[in-house]
């Protein structure tokens, strides 16, 4: 199947001004197992994810699958907040507003803890915000939202390559017809997202209060036929 | 000679020199990437000696444009952190805070604190790495007997 290669891996992008914390993340990323590019301003991430505005249409035309927006799929954006020109807020919302980058999660990185700061950032769609410096602990929260938003992709195809597709990430369980898989995948996304918010919420204990939640979940239902 | 290595580090930590951000970057050093530690720390220098001449050009001019030295001590202190150099790091804080207030004499003093705290801190660490330079290759030719 002509789908991306790294199907087991993750590809991360990660975005910051400084030359050390863009190696710093970089390990911390590679020790993880993910993929990882690096570009130091809010510019080139987008340039890289192939947001060309206008052009973007001709990607459309000549892809072969839905999926294949990009030349190179990036499954994470980890942007810093403090950065000159664009700031990571400022990346953060030009991604949410993308209707084809939109699905990509976005995590924010930031040197300092100012709720409203914070606060901003998860509204306007970033899974989730860590403080600098990162540790490789708070690398390993990444995975889940990766995951996630892969099987949101997976299960969302038209009908005629959904069994293809399902047959490929299901492991679970001998499911025969199409609507076994589908609930099968239904099941694990909705214990991927329970697990998710049980996640987020040890993380941002950390920084908020505990009452903060995000309503974000309301938009990730799976359709069925 | 191992245990030399491991109190020197100890010393560092004890002194307020490095914290736990240090060991972080050690713990990502591995067989793959051996020098990882090291390459981290001549960068973060690289960076320092740009950022104090920048800030040292800035502090000259009069009056001081306040928001522009606390961009660059921004950075300063970001970098600082990532590698775990903790005194370093309280004196940008320090600095910010100045700043922020527009207090020049409190940069001006804070500064030259920092400078000191940096070059020590440099100090100790080369003869930190050099050392465990030293006891590396003999380590590696005990385990093979």
């Amino acid at each position: 199947m002509g789908m991306a290669a790294a199907d087991d891996q993750f590809h991360v992008l990660a975005v910051d001004d400084s030359l050390i914390d863009r190696k710093l993340i970089e390990r911390l990323l590679k020790t993880s197992s993910f993929q990882v590019t690096t570009v130091d301003s809010g510019g080139k991430a987008l340039e890289f994810l192939g947001w060309h505005g206008s052009e973007r249409n001709m990607f459309n035309e000549t892809s072969i699958s839905p999926k294949n927006h990009q030349e190179v799929e990036v499954n994470l954006v980890i942007t810093d907040y403090c950065m000159p020109g664009m700031t990571g807020y400022d990346l953060l919302k030009k991604i949410k507003e993308s209707a084809f980058l939109r699905d990509i999660p976005v995590v924010i990185m930031s040197s300092e803890n100012v709720p409203s700061r914070i606060t901003r950032c998860l509204e306007e769609g970033a899974e989730e915000f860590f403080l600098k410096p990162m540790k490789l602990s708070d690398v390993n929260k990444l995975r889940p939202h990766m995951m996630r938003t892969k099987f949101k992709n997976e299960i969302e195809k038209p009908e005629k390559e959904e069994k293809e597709e399902i047959e490929e990430i299901i492991t679970i369980g001998e499911a025969d017809s199409d609507m076994e898989q589908l609930q099968t995948a239904q099941s694990l996304q909705q214990k991927n997202i329970d697990n998710d918010i049980n996640n987020k919420r040890k993380s941002m204990d950390e920084v908020l209060s505990p009452d903060r939640t995000r309503p974000r979940y309301s938009d990730l239902t799976v359709m069925s036929n | 000679m191992q245990r030399q290595l491991a109190n020197m580090k100890q010393t560092l930590f004890d002194q307020g020199y490095l914290d736990e951000q240090f060991i972080q970057l050690e713990e990502l050093q591995d067989d793959a990437n051996p020098n990882f530690v090291e390459e981290v720390v001549t960068l973060y220098y690289r960076d320092s000696a740009r950022l104090i001449q920048n800030i040292e050009q800035a502090l000259e001019k009069s009056p001081l444009d306040f928001s522009k030295l606390e961009c660059l001590m921004h950075q300063f202190k970001g970098s600082s952190s990532s590698i775990g150099a903790k005194r370093v790091k309280s004196e940008c804080t320090q600095f910010k805070e100045h700043c922020r207030v527009g207090n020049a004499d409190g940069c001006k003093r804070t500064f030259q604190q920092l400078k000191k705290e940096y070059a020590t801190l440099k100090k100790k660490v080369e003869v930190y790495f050099q050392f465990a330079r030293q006891i590396g290759p003999v380590e590696k030719a005990c385990r093979s007997k």
